[in-house]
């Protein structure tokens, strides 16, 4: 796979890992948060951490949008297609097993007799609306900037075509208010409790939004952002680029996927977005609470396509676990292992809170690839 | 994260619409959010959407500051180099 | 499968098998249900034990000091037909294999199908044929059968559950308990591609790829291993779940760990590009042909000849080592440099966008 494959070399990785090994200076510390679940996937996943020095430390941020999707949202989907026999909800597939209130999910409500159907792609879930025009066919829609312009589409074509049967359930949330939050965090902010000395910034969000929307935090929170792709010898050049900030003084936007992403991003996406979306005053994120600003909501012209709107659903916010320390670890307060929960009540097949929900999740991405790291080395006999 | 692959247009399709390939696999996607893609052209495919074209010469030189990173430090990174070898 | 062979030619018309439906008839009991038998069962799976058509059938005990191995195997897949198989041949060779992998020599199957009312007949035949050229291309009869039929909606098609007897000769223990420290953990060939042959065809997800599925019986290939190496530890096919699931189940079963090299697990670039494009991970994507063997280190290296020198092992390859490690861990050495877990499937494997 060209543009795949060379950037996830074993010998490039080591070169890397000697790079970053020698620009970082032994006399300090770096923490590091890599905000996408991306970059939390490709850092486990290939074992990254084993390539770091002891003193370069990855927090895992935020961004997986499976994780932050707060339950009261799966609740309205649910809830939605359990009442009303004629709905079918159509979703990608890594909405599927995320727990809900009264032990459901969207796929323990399917074995209930809701109508849920997987989805590759928002287009397929046009298509089955106008398939299948005697049934009422809801997009349950999640994800970033990435995975919002694809929706925007489809209710720009739903209202093109007077495609009565379509909706939309939009749970589009925005990458720069969520950074935002952590930044404003007390224990950053002003504690200081969490050193954070910079972002490793999204990879494929950025290709619709740009370098430019980061600009505010290098300038305003004085912390370097570097741009990364999510292969990961992305990753390990964005910490080899950060170190070298954190090392010269300098706090700037920096962008290491120039193959994807430009300053000014997708304007036609963008424009897209905007013409079909607006602002959501504020909205629930799993661990982080209520954000202001941070998510999208369907225009009033296009509001026959809102599934909010035409069967007036209502979010009604389910606390999670009191246990659970999801949140602080989402800021970068805690580690998984730090949760009275982790390992134990809450397991991906049972998962309590956010971080464990997605493969991504920092506490889902610990126990599935990291937690022999926890027990200490017993002597093998590989070779 | 938001999984996105680089795969390249092999034949374009009326509405907007295009054929990939990803290491053989073929599929059908939607350029409808970008504009101006040709045939050859590789781009960054997410939920069956083009999202941007991969500017090839800005990956190669990505890929160049990879292989440049053991070269740099001099004496450091030759002795590192040996000592992993 | 009771044949009630007593139809005579002439007093009805052959089974449409172009443009007939399968009907509630079919599984009735009556005339229809036995015409369906002898015109496609009987006449496809042919042998002295179930030209019988007695309920059940008699067969000849193993030899002296062997042991019997049943495994039964139930198969439900959607679509019934994929690029490489289809449900028949699939129900057989699955079958085979659970035998196989216990070291058993397969000798007899049993087959029961649960067929959806309106079934095109057309489709039942083609599998049909399929089980019964896979059951003879594997030397193993199928000697008796049994056929229901329920009503349209409330079955997929047709469901095939394919039991199966073996012989084990006195002494040799495989079993998923035996791995011990120091052991070679070996595949035999390239992984993931009967779960991603399928995944193409699901029509939420459709792309083209010439990815077939590697539905095999492998007993064949295990006795030529048992010849070369008759002191094999473990044995297993990778089906549901993948490499990783079926070798945390080994490490768990033996209480040890493991360590794998990534580099060293073959998967097709096919299947390695669609796996990217749909999220997913070759190394818990269902396998039909595959097996994972475990022998002492010093046995590998003749073990992985005799599995290469075999058309189902020709890609064989040693993919690492088994560890002493009371939490069962399952490890592995990325080609990128580090390390990780490979630990057992959650849930169901489904495509992510993120």
């Amino acid at each position: 796979m060209k543009y795949v494959d060379e950037f996830r070399d074993g010998t490039l990785a080591r070169k890397l890992a000697d790079a970053i090994a020698r620009e970082a200076d032994p006399a300090r510390n770096y923490a590091f948060m890599e905000f996408c679940g991306g970059h939390t996937h490709a850092i486990s996943r290939y074992g990254v951490t084993d390539l770091l020095p002891a003193n370069v430390r990855m927090i895992h941020g935020p961004g997986c949008p499976v994780c932050v999707l707060p339950i009261g949202r799966i609740d309205m989907a649910i809830r939605l297609a359990l009442s009303h026999p004629d709905v079918t909800i159509c979703t990608y597939g890594d909405c599927l097993r995320v727990p809900a209130s009264d032990g459901l999910s969207l796929l323990k409500a399917k074995a209930r007799g809701a109508d849920i159907r997987m989805v590759y792609s928002a287009a397929d879930a046009l298509a089955l609306a106008q398939k299948m025009p005697e049934r009422e066919v809801v997009f349950f829609a999640i994800g970033f900037e990435t995975t919002t312009p694809p929706t925007a589409l489809v209710l720009s074509q739903a209202q093109a075509l007077g495609l009565a049967n379509f909706s939309v359930l939009c749970n589009h949330v925005l990458t720069p208010s969520a950074i935002l939050t952590i930044l404003e965090s007390p224990e950053v902010r002003e504690l200081g409790t969490v050193p954070l000395d910079g972002f490793i910034g999204p990879a494929h969000v950025s290709t619709i939004i740009g370098s430019r929307p980061y600009a505010f935090f290098a300038e305003e929170y004085r912390k370097p952002v570097v741009i990364a792709g999510f292969e990961p010898l992305d990753v390990m050049q964005a910490i080899r680029m950060l170190i070298r900030q954190v090392n010269d003084g300098r706090a700037e936007v920096e962008n290491e996927f120039t193959r994807a992403v430009s300053e000014e991003g997708n304007l036609k996406a963008q424009g897209l977005v905007s013409e079909v979306f607006e602002l959501r005053r504020s909205f629930e994120w799993r661990g982080l609470r209520e954000v202001p600003y941070s998510a999208l909501k369907i225009r009033a012209p296009f509001a026959a396509w809102d599934a909010e709107a035409k069967f007036g659903l209502e979010f009604v916010s389910v606390p999670d676990n009191r246990a659970c320390e999801c949140g602080a670890i989402l800021r970068g307060v805690k580690t998984p292992i730090d949760c009275k929960l982790f390992g134990t009540v809450c397991t991906p097949e049972n998962p309590m809170g956010s971080c464990m929900v997605s493969s991504e999740g920092a506490c889902a991405a610990h126990y599935n690839y990291g937690r022999f790291r926890d027990i200490p080395v017993v002597a093998g006999t590989a070779s | 994260m938001c999984l996105a692959i680089p795969a390249r247009i092999v034949e374009l399709l009326p509405g907007d619409a295009c054929r990939v390939d990803l290491g053989g696999v073929r599929k059908e996607i939607s350029l409808a959010l970008v504009d101006g893609a040709q045939v050859g052209d590789y781009v960054i495919v997410h939920v069956g959407y083009a999202l941007s074209k991969l500017d090839e010469e800005e990956a190669e030189q990505t890929l160049a500051l990879f292989a440049e990173a053991g070269l740099t430090g001099s004496s450091l990174a030759a002795a590192a180099d040996e000592g992993a070898a | 499968m009771s044949l009630a062979g007593t139809i005579k030619k002439g007093y009805v018309r052959p089974l449409d098998l172009k443009h007939g439906r399968v009907d509630m008839g079919h599984g009735a009991g009556g005339r229809a249900m036995a015409q369906l038998i002898s015109e496609l069962f009987a006449a496809a799976f042919a042998n002295e034990h179930l030209d019988r058509g007695d309920d059940a059938a008699v067969l000849p005990a193993p030899a002296p000091g062997e042991r019997l191995v049943v495994a039964t195997d139930a198969h439900v897949v959607s679509p019934l037909f994929f690029p490489g198989g289809d449900i028949g041949c699939l129900s057989v060779h699955g079958t085979i294999n659970d035998l196989a992998v216990m070291g058993a020599r397969p000798l007899y199957l049993a087959a029961s199908f649960i067929l959806e009312e309106g079934f095109p007949l057309a489709n039942l035949a083609r599998i049909v044929q399929s089980m019964a050229h896979a059951s003879r291309e594997a030397g193993v009869p199928v000697v008796t059968g049994d056929t229901k039929v329920v009503e349209q909606g409330k079955g997929d098609g047709a469901f095939i559950t394919t039991t199966g007897v073996g012989a084990l000769p006195h002494g040799r223990d495989i079993g998923g308990a035996n791995a011990r420290a120091g052991d070679a953990i070996l595949v035999s060939g390239t992984l993931g591609d009967h779960g991603m042959a399928i995944m193409a065809q699901r029509e939420s997800l459709a792309f083209d790829s010439e990815i077939a599925s590697d539905t095999a019986a492998l007993h064949g290939l295990v006795a030529a291993m048992l010849d070369a190496v008759p002191a094999i530890r473990v044995l297993r096919d990778p089906t549901r779940g993948g490499l990783a699931t079926t070798l945390n189940e080994i490490a768990t079963q033996s209480s040890v760990g493991m360590e794998l090299d990534e580099a060293a697990i073959p998967v097709q670039p096919q299947v390695a590009a669609a796996c990217e494009l749909l999220g997913l991970d070759p190394l818990y994507v269902a396998n039909e042909g595959k097996l994972i063997a475990i022998c002492a280190q010093e046995d590998a290296e003749r073990l992985l000849a005799a599995m290469r020198a075999h058309p189902l092992g020709e890609r064989a390859a040693h993919i690492g080592t088994v560890t002493a490690d009371p939490n069962a861990f399952v490890q592995i050495r990325t080609s990128f440099g580090g390390r990780r877990m490979v630990d057992w499937l959650s849930g169901e494997q489904l495509p992510r966008i993120c």
